[in-house]
């Protein structure tokens, strides 16, 4: 098993397997960011959504199988917004700025660095909240601020944990919007998530996760019921509106395959 | 004797200003380093490495060490250890912070009660003291202060981001257990210079009063830093001069400054202040622009 090097992916993943304490999180898993792709890695909690990102990002090292990224290619992380500490005392500009980190001996901003920072935070418009308490912003402003961080690294894959997790609507169609409209200048964007209607349905490449990689594709190919039923362990009813995959939970519950380590 | 000569009585003894001038640097450090502490949730490590030090500070003369280097030396051995035993993740920092550090402290206790000490008397390293801060007491403190200083401005952002997001840091090119261990030294460091003044039991308030107050304050990390630095030093030195008039040790009124200084403005501030210190501040949701599906930017 495991996928060939490609010469033009960012990061290819090839044969990984992974687990805490002996107990496997991800198995013999394939996979390859292309430059410039939006996917969503879709799986219920446990699935090893979180782990994949981490193997991708380089943070954990796996247990078997290989992970080769392109040389030279910048990746950026936005974690999920209930991991952070919103009292922690910073503002907004503050907190984009703590990605330029390296090799500066002086504590402060320079004029070049504060100009880009109020550009970036500007074209993801929350230009006039920079000298706000992160506290102080909404939710989508919140995830806004994060990936302006992550931009000032200027990625070419940025990388997002469950970006509209614990979210309203109106955030999550913000962010959507927003990540699409980067995706179109040529960012990659891999993201995990659990919501199938809200978020999934809506991004043009997923791949569905229950420790191994059930299936990958578009949503027409991924959202259907045998792949949700391998990745979720429900049974789900796929309907149609407006060209759209919408899936409809039945309730029956479904006993998954037990995974062999 | 008139109000303004008693007042200004204690400028004249040498021994006076020597530790009026420690007070004011050692102060002056634990706020400085205690923004990092608090912030980072790790406000008990200050008192468990006192502590831990108590213990160099006895074995460091029965082994025929310098004071100041056995001591330090213990300090940030234990400093590691905590940190070593917490990332294996089997048991937790606090847990890792008890067992070390209280250790130490009760070899420390031993070995005084049954050697005796050359260094620095049992009372004093427990409470702090006026009496006896020498010339290279001062040099010391001012040292560790510079260090701490220099290592805080030349890796503000690395320090700032470790702190804030360590996860995120660590994928963004900050070495974030080289600036663990990095704090753990000015940490010792810090701890080992403020002791002989502040004392072992007492060290950890002067680390975290500051912090706390400067935050309920500001929600600026940077006049959290000038803040907390500020009040710390300021309270050094009136809890010095209290000290003198009062015949109490320096620690324990440097401390009780910090604490009215708490008190004064959390009652001038209101619940408000606490709430931003503690993190019990309501989300505010403020209006969100929303496009339809599909619409482009």
């Amino acid at each position: 098993m495991g996928t060939p090097v490609s010469a033009g992916a960012l990061v290819t993943v090839s044969g990984v397997s992974f687990g805490y304490d002996g107990k496997p999180v991800l198995l013999d898993v394939d996979y390859a960011v292309q430059p410039a792709e939006f996917t969503g890695i879709v799986g219920p909690s446990g699935s090893g959504k979180t782990s994949l990102l981490k193997v991708l990002l380089g943070t954990v090292t796996p247990q078997r199988g290989t992970v080769h990224r392109q040389p030279g290619v910048a990746v950026s992380y936005v974690p999920q917004l209930e991991t952070v500490n919103w009292n922690f005392p910073v503002t907004v500009a503050e907190c984009v700025l703590m990605s330029r980190s390296t090799r500066r001996l002086l504590p402060w901003a320079t004029p070049a660095e504060k100009l880009e920072v109020a550009a970036l935070l500007e074209r993801l418009g929350i230009g006039e909240l920079g000298r706000r308490h992160i506290r102080e912003l909404s939710g989508g402003q919140q995830q806004r601020m994060f990936i302006a961080r992550a931009l000032l690294r200027r990625p070419r894959l940025l990388l997002m944990d469950e970006p509209t997790s614990g979210v309203d609507i109106g955030t999550r169609h913000e962010v959507l919007h927003l990540l699409g409209d980067l995706n179109r200048d040529g960012l990659a964007i891999v993201l995990t998530t659990h919501d199938l209607n809200g978020m999934a349905a809506h991004l043009p490449h997923l791949v569905a996760l229950q420790r191994r990689v059930i299936a990958a594709g578009p949503p027409s190919e991924v959202i259907v019921p045998d792949v949700l039923e391998q990745t979720f362990g429900a049974r789900m009813e796929v309907l149609q509106h407006l060209g759209m995959p919408v899936v409809v939970d039945t309730g029956e519950p479904v006993r998954l395959q037990p995974v062999a380590g | 004797m008139t109000l303004w000569e008693t007042l200004l009585d204690p400028f004249g003894y040498d021994f006076f200003v020597k530790g009026l001038g420690a007070a004011v640097l050692a102060g002056a450090l634990c706020g400085l380093i205690g923004v990092y502490i608090t912030l980072r949730g790790m406000s008990y490590i200050g008192h468990g490495l006192s502590h831990a030090i108590f213990g160099g500070y006895a074995a460091a003369p029965l082994l025929g060490v310098p004071i100041v280097l056995g001591a330090g030396a213990w300090g940030l051995a234990s400093a590691l250890a905590i940190n070593a035993i917490a990332r294996s993740r089997r048991i937790g920092a606090d847990a890792a912070i008890g067992v070390v550090t209280t250790a130490s402290f009760a070899l420390g206790v031993a070995l005084l009660t049954r050697f005796g000490t050359k260094g620095p008397a049992f009372d004093a390293l427990l409470f702090g003291s006026i009496n006896g801060v020498a010339d290279s007491d001062l040099l010391l403190l001012a040292g560790a202060l510079a260090f701490a200083a220099a290592v805080f401005t030349a890796l503000y952002r690395q320090f700032l981001f470790s702190t804030f997001d360590p996860e995120v840091a660590d994928v963004s090119g900050v070495h974030v257990k080289r600036m663990d261990a990095l704090l753990m030294l000015v940490l010792s460091l810090s701890i080992l210079a403020t002791l002989k003044i502040i004392g072992v039991t007492l060290v950890a308030a002067t680390l975290v009063i500051p912090a706390v107050v400067a935050r309920m304050l500001t929600d600026s990390f940077s006049r959290m830093l000038w803040l907390s630095t500020g009040l710390g030093a300021c309270a050094g030195a009136v809890g010095m001069y209290l000290s003198f008039q009062l015949e109490i040790p320096s620690g324990t009124t440097i401390v009780l400054v910090d604490a009215a200084v708490f008190l004064v403005v959390l009652v001038v501030t209101g619940g408000r202040a606490l709430r931003r210190a503690g993190g019990l501040d309501d989300h505010v949701e403020l209006p969100v622009p929303v496009r339809p599906v599909g619409a482009s930017r």
